[in-house]
């Protein structure tokens, strides 16, 4: 990190990057700050409005109830992700064909397209033709997921448990790769239980990794959109709707301009406090390397 | 003893991965009324009429090739903007190096529901709306700052010294970059590329959002099959299997390097 060369130019390596995101990123941005400030009527009848659009969205039930959903469920996607991809990753094979088999069989709802996650939970459980439905129902559950609300909500927990915990399990697995062989010899000598190489060799060495896995399991569960769109269509009621779906029902269903702006920017917030503990993150462990 | 109570845990949790995906498979291959009438566990009247379908409907096939071109697009701008930028964030101090790499990492984390509103009127404006490129440009929102991230992870794996050498045997920026350097880091490449490949292809709410007809991706006809008469599931099933194809043959070339892709090359 520290030998890196003094060298100014290098910003003409960089200018390609700076314009494009600048492009995607900068000047959307910039309108949503415009927007979230004037209430717009036209293309000529517009006016500055202050922090009206904040006090409006700030005061609105229906985003406080959706805020506190989708603080409910990222904290309960974290709390059974990250000990089951823990607890998984120190199920895999170390080395052989096994290796290479399971990885990809892990990494599979990975590169589904998100819609189309949401369409396989749909065709697995709806209680007319889906398996896991009629199997509930056969059972004598009442369970249905477009009418009842904790089902629905418990099914897109499993959706999302289903779709991102391979996540957890390939970073850990990582980390646990990269522990040395000695250790675990050390620990043998001294005769050391399962639980204590667990807790003294494999848990502080996976603390990099998890602590990744902690915050990009947080931040996708928290701009979740596709899945329960297709799912749920965030019901029934609003029982499903999160964070990004009430912004895009605003924004594009709605047109209404200036809340969704406003609303736009408090989330961003959010996410940017999250992405600089991220960042810390990474910088520690680079360092620390 | 131990070591087989652990294969079957992880045997378990593969068949609870692979069934739903199983479920949609044997859905495909059935036709609707049998869908809808009976319950199997495996198709009875095994057809292939729902795959037909989709490769010749003109309402199914062009939207896999309009997801096929953005995404490659996309792969490519990211690929072509990232590398140099990667280079000189691994190698090179310069004023405001940190802040930019973190400004790059908030697009990544950044919800695309917020840029909604405004990609959907800055494309109309400049008559870009419904094209492939208004998807993949809007895409390098994220996947531009991804691939300088991984990338950078790769190549400051690489020693310094390498490019001393080059420089003191005459070599310049260009060549050593293009002869010498991009085959040591190959192998990041392949994985950058699969994650731009990755995260354009998953992606449904700018893709839908800024096309309407002739941009349409695949993800978009999908949620739009329902009918007068309801849902034709096998229809649907088999549209979703095919979208799986692409995923399942790359994801075996970057195995090993998955999760370090993940960890934005940095475990």
């Amino acid at each position: 990190m520290d030998s890196k060369r003094e060298y100014q130019w290098a910003w003409l390596m960089v200018l390609p990057v700076v314009l494009v995101v600048a492009f995607s990123a900068i000047m959307p941005l910039m309108t949503v700050v415009n927007y979230s400030l004037q209430d717009i009527f036209g293309p000529d009848s517009r006016f500055f409005v202050g922090t009206e659009w904040f006090k409006e969205v700030l005061r609105d039930a229906d985003l406080h109830a959706a805020l506190l959903r989708q603080f409910g469920f990222s904290a309960a996607v974290l709390a059974i992700q990250i000990p089951l991809g823990v607890g998984l990753a120190l199920c895999m094979p170390k080395k052989g064909v096994w290796v290479s088999v399971s990885l990809v069989v892990l990494a599979l709802p990975l590169l589904i397209p998100w819609n189309v996650v949401g369409t396989i939970w749909q065709i697995f459980s709806r209680p007319d033709i889906g398996l896991s439905g009629s199997l509930l129902t056969n059972l004598g559950i009442d369970y249905n997921y477009t009418g009842d609300s904790v089902d629905a909500w418990l099914t897109v927990l499993i959706m999302d448990v289903w779709h991102w915990t391979s996540l957890v399990i390939l970073l850990c697995y990582a980390g646990l790769q990269a522990i040395p062989d000695a250790y675990y010899q050390a620990a043998r000598i001294d005769g050391a239980s399962r639980w204590a190489v667990f807790r003294y060799i494999e848990l502080p060495k996976l603390k990099g990794v998890l602590l990744i896995a902690v915050l990009l399991r947080f931040i996708f569960s928290f701009r979740l959109y596709a899945e329960p769109f297709v799912l749920t269509g965030g019901g029934p009621g609003n029982a499903t709707t999160f964070l990004s779906q009430s912004l895009a029902t605003m924004a594009i269903g709605q047109f209404d301009l200036g809340p969704a702006a406003a609303f736009s920017l408090i989330y961003f917030l959010i996410i940017l406090l999250f992405s600089y503990i991220f960042y810390l993150t990474i910088l520690n462990m680079d360092r620390g390397e | 003893m131990q070591s087989n109570r652990r294969y079957i845990i992880l045997g378990l949790w593969m068949l609870f991965l692979l069934i739903p995906i199983y479920w949609m498979i044997n859905m495909s291959l059935r036709p609707n009324q049998e869908i809808l009438s009976v319950f199997s566990l495996w198709p009875r009247e095994l057809t292939l009429q729902n795959y037909f379908t989709v490769f010749t409907s003109d309402s199914w096939y062009p939207s896999y090739i309009n997801s096929t071109l953005y995404v490659f697009l996309n792969v490519v701008i990211s690929l072509a903007v990232a590398l140099p930028a990667a280079y000189a964030f691994s190698r090179y101090n310069f004023l405001g190096d940190k802040h930019l790499f973190f400004w790059l990492l908030t697009n990544i984390m950044a919800p695309p529901a917020v840029f909604l509103l405004p990609f959907f009127q800055l494309y109309q404006s400049v008559g870009l709306f419904d094209t492939h490129f208004a998807v993949a440009f809007a895409h390098t929102l994220f996947t531009v700052p991804l691939a300088v991230w991984i990338l950078e992870g790769f190549m400051s794996g690489v020693p310094k010294e390498i490019d001393e050498t080059a420089y003191l045997d005459g070599y310049s920026w260009p060549r050593f970059f293009i002869t010498i350097f991009l085959p040591l880091i190959r192998s990041g490449v392949g994985v950058t590329a699969f994650f731009c490949f990755m995260f354009s292809w998953v992606e449904l709410l700018l893709a839908r959002t800024l096309t309407s007809v002739d941009a349409k991706p695949i993800g978009v006809a999908m949620t739009q099959t329902e009918s007068a008469s309801g849902f034709d599931w096998g229809l649907l099933a088999a549209a979703g299997v095919v979208t799986l194809i692409p995923g399942a043959l790359v994801i075996w070339f970057v195995r090993k390097h998955i999760a370090r892709g993940f960890a934005l090359g940095r475990v």
